[in-house]
């Protein structure tokens, strides 16, 4: 066990390592000078210069990549070239709006996920099934923004049931989490669904039918912590198309995450800053992941770790 | 760098202070608004702020010698008393107020003065507004980082400062009122070191009482305030990270009182066509110009006949209705309210029949195929579309390279990239209400380099010394010749048509009902969205 996570730590440590050099080299080739950025359109050629130099963008690529790595095992992500206040700082103030959100939209995304799934595969073939069906294949296809925004008119601006955007309180927590819930939970329906049958055709439930339990018992009792299994392991995995969506949902609610932090230092070509917030979301996943892979022989003690 | 800038709508100066001084008298202190914003603010700091978010937050939160009247272009002296310009125009000397703190509490001085120039113009601060003060003595040095401050600016007591500059400059009141040139408390910059962006100390109206990033900035009014009856709200709440749409509905809600980034494109005529809610809007000119470059330097837009040809197809009328009417046609480089504006120039008509016969002439019966770059954020894209096919109509086959704000700006400062370029959204808003500020970087030979901003690569010698030969006319009493020669240095580039300029832009600026003052204030040209200093709140009246 313990050889274990320990090689999945050093993994998961080459998988970033070789992001931040992917990322650094996209930005690298961005042709967009960051010293004429700063140094605005009446600067000299001299200011420029000494800006260039100043921030090391005269030196060759790989000594700049090779200061990033040694700034960041220093835990230094470096400095906005247009906010000048330290990357870090920046996304330590958003981290923790962002995690708010996301565990909001995992709770929503399972009551509705699994719910619409054990009913679709308790009316397994019915009209029932096939009208969930469509609407959880209408929920992963559906763009958030436009979700975001038919929530945001019809349950804040006409019934004035939430305030309009805004952060702070759990009214503001409940439409920015049910956009990402609902858009996540047609995954999650679906798996239940076809994990829900499989279970449901085993030999056990089949036992425990002939002695004569309760329909409700069988499903509470037997047939949802065998059919759960894959889903939890399924949420780690999912934190990663959460990364995604994050950006577009925050920006449509004003929610101060990091996803809104990113879309606006790439929309100002922030290299710093988007480099900070890819590899916090990189670790995100990749931790995601990993803690997927070990909490499953917890659940299910017929997984093994090699 | 500067996403858009700063404005100048030079409406009606004399009429505009008058009636502002009275309804102003008036007004009590006390209340608050709320403004919204999409993006987070990126620095407070006045030597590096340098967008239209933060450029009018700044004004509040510090002062400089010199400032515009409220709501107009005309220059006064702020935290200068007086000021004289000597015989030759090259010698600068303004005595300060007595009176005049920093938030925290310390008395300003002449030192403060030389600290700040000196500061903005030191490599190390990074300005992208060093550039401005390059015609002070010892700029050159102190830019390469061999002085140790400005040589041309002295401190000869604690209230009077003396600048001298190497060539008589008829911009430098101007570039004194900028931003770039407000007075710092050199104890807090360098308490603060690189972080005095997000910790500001100033002398404004307004001082910083909480910052919490990504979410909100609250300003609060400055007791102790030199200039007495001023601010007028008692705290200004900014929200950060409201998409526009969201900040209009919040408006109309009555939860927010000034949407920051305007009115939404795709809600313009919903809002101008309900009397309610257009009652609320103030309309106000700007110093701004959208236009299409050329580059003079990559074939087939180095010959002028081919320049002119596209100056004649482009349907002026048609772009400003697909941006709902919220500009007005342009047919030259300066904005109307621009001195040396050229009234009487008609500019070149929109006939298609006589630009392809034009292009004929040049040698291409068939046209040609060219790229044109535009930023890719609404209305640009569209705006391009339509430039696009106004081109086929006279044979022009233009492919649209629609790209990221930095992707256009760095493919214009190389010489062989980009044929033409649509300016919009990068578009030239003047730092100050001069003629001067629409053509040196732009237009001038200065800019032609790489990384420059004269996209179109225009350089003509002569037009560059009369440039220079006209900035040099300080005495006031010559200020009508003055725009007279920048007349002609415009209406020569007309000629020569290096750009295709389309149109200039208007604001539109919503305001909920709570809140009180002359329209100027509204449409300051500096002060976007609007002057936060003199806006009042009806409910403490």
């Amino acid at each position: 066990m313990a050889s274990y996570i320990l090689r999945r730590l050093l993994q998961s440590a080459l998988i970033l390592l070789g992001i931040t050099l992917v990322t650094f080299v996209l930005l690298y080739l961005v042709p967009a000078d960051p010293a004429r950025q700063i140094a605005g359109r009446s600067a000299t050629a001299e200011t420029v210069a000494n800006i260039r130099a100043q921030l090391g963008l005269d030196q060759p690529f790989f000594v700049q990549y090779w200061r990033y790595l040694t700034g960041l095992l220093q835990g230094d992500l470096g400095r906005s070239y247009l906010q000048r206040t330290e990357v870090s700082e920046l996304v330590a103030s958003r981290l923790p709006a962002t995690l708010l959100l996301m565990a909001g939209a995992i709770a929503c995304e399972l009551a509705l996920g699994l719910t619409i799934g054990i009913i679709a595969a308790l009316k397994r073939n019915s009209r029932l099934d096939n009208g969930l069906m469509i609407f959880s294949f209408i929920s992963i296809s559906a763009p958030q923004f436009v979700v975001g925004i038919l929530l945001l008119y019809v349950f804040a601006v006409k019934l004035g049931w939430f305030p309009i955007g805004g952060y702070g309180t759990f009214a503001h927590l409940v439409l920015p989490a049910v956009t990402l819930g609902f858009l996540g939970g047609g995954w999650y329906s679906r798996m239940m669904r076809s994990s829900m049958i499989d279970v449901l055709g085993q030999d056990f439930v089949r036992t425990a039918r002939a002695n004569g339990l309760s329909k409700w018992r069988i499903v509470l009792r037997h047939v949802l912590p065998n059919a759960i299994l894959p889903i939890i392991a399924m949420i780690g995995i999912d934190i990663g198309l959460f990364m995604s969506g994050i950006v577009v949902v925050e920006s449509v609610f004003g929610w101060p995450g990091i996803g809104q932090l990113a879309w606006q230092a790439i929309q100002r070509v922030d290299i710093p800053i988007i480099m900070g917030v890819t590899l916090v979301s990189a670790t995100a996943i990749v931790l995601g992941n990993l803690l997927a892979d070990l909490t499953a022989p917890l659940i299910d003690p017929r997984i093994k770790l090699k | 760098m500067r996403h858009l800038l700063l404005a100048g709508a030079a409406t009606l100066a004399l009429a505009a202070t008058g009636a502002l001084g009275q309804s102003l008298q008036d007004a009590k202190q006390g209340g608050s608004m709320i403004v919204t914003y999409k993006d987070d603010v990126s620095t407070l700091d006045p030597a590096i702020g340098y967008d239209w978010q933060n450029w009018s937050m700044i004004k509040s939160l510090f002062d400089g010698l010199m400032d515009y009247e409220p709501g107009t272009t005309e220059l006064r002296n702020e935290l200068s008393e007086s000021h004289t310009i000597s015989d030759d125009g090259k010698v600068f000397t303004f005595t300060l107020r007595d009176g005049p703190t920093f938030h925290n509490g310390r008395k300003i001085t002449a030192e403060d003065v030389k600290y700040s120039l000196d500061r903005v113009t030191d490599p190390e601060t990074k300005s992208p507004g060093a550039g401005f003060f390059a015609m002070i003595e010892g700029f050159d040095a102190q830019s390469a980082g061999e002085a140790d401050g400005l040589s041309g600016v002295k401190v000869l007591d604690d209230r009077t400062v003396e600048i001298t500059l190497t060539r008589p400059d008829a911009t430098f009141l101007h570039v004194m009122a900028l931003n770039f040139a407000m007075v710092v408390p050199k104890e807090a910059v360098e308490e603060f070191g690189d972080d005095f962006g997000k910790n500001p100390v100033g002398s404004g109206a307004f001082k910083l009482a909480e910052w919490t990033l990504g979410q909100r900035l609250v300003f609060e009014a400055y007791d102790d305030y030199w200039n007495e009856g001023l601010p007028k709200m008692e705290q200004i709440t900014f929200e950060i990270g409201q998409e526009p749409v969201v900040a209009l509905l919040r408006l109309q809600q009555g939860q927010a009182d000034i949407p920051g980034d305007g009115i939404p494109p795709a809600q313009f005529l919903e809002v101008m066509n309900d009397p309610e809610q257009a009652k609320q809007v103030v309309e106000g000119g700007q110093l701004h110009t959208g236009y299409v470059t050329m580059n003079t330097q990559m074939p087939p837009f180095d010959n002028k006949q081919v320049r002119q040809a596209v100056n004649m197809a482009i349907n002026k009328d048609r772009i400003v209705k697909v941006i709902n009417g919220r500009a007005i046609p342009a047919n030259q480089p300066l904005p109307p309210s621009m001195p040396g504006y050229a009234e009487d120039y008609e500019g070149y008509e929109f006939d298609p029949e006589k630009a392809k016969e034009l292009l004929a002439e040049a040698g291409f019966p068939d046209g040609f195929e060219t790229e044109l770059f535009v930023y890719n954020t609404d209305p640009n894209p569209r705006i391009a579309q339509a430039i696009q096919q106004d081109l086929k109509a006279i044979g022009i086959t233009a492919e649209i390279r629609s790209l990221a704000q930095a992707n256009v700006i760095a493919a214009g400062g190389e010489k062989d990239q980009a044929p033409m370029i649509w300016s919009g959204g990068m578009g030239w808003i003047a730092d100050f209400p001069d003629p001067s500020n629409f053509y040196g970087p732009i237009l001038g030979c200065g800019g032609a380099v790489t990384g420059g901003w004269n996209w179109a690569w225009y350089c003509n010698e002569e037009l560059d010394a009369k440039a220079a030969e006209a900035d040099s006319i300080v005495d006031p009493a010559r200020a009508e010749e003055r725009q007279q020669m920048w007349r002609e240095i415009y209406l020569q580039i007309m000629e020569d048509a290096p750009w295709a300029p389309v149109f200039h832009e208007q604001r539109f600026t919503i305001k909920s009902d709570q809140l009180g003052g002359p329209d100027e204030i509204f449409a300051d040209p500096v002060h976007i969205p609007v002057h936060y200093d003199y806006v009042f709140s009806k409910n403490v009246q």
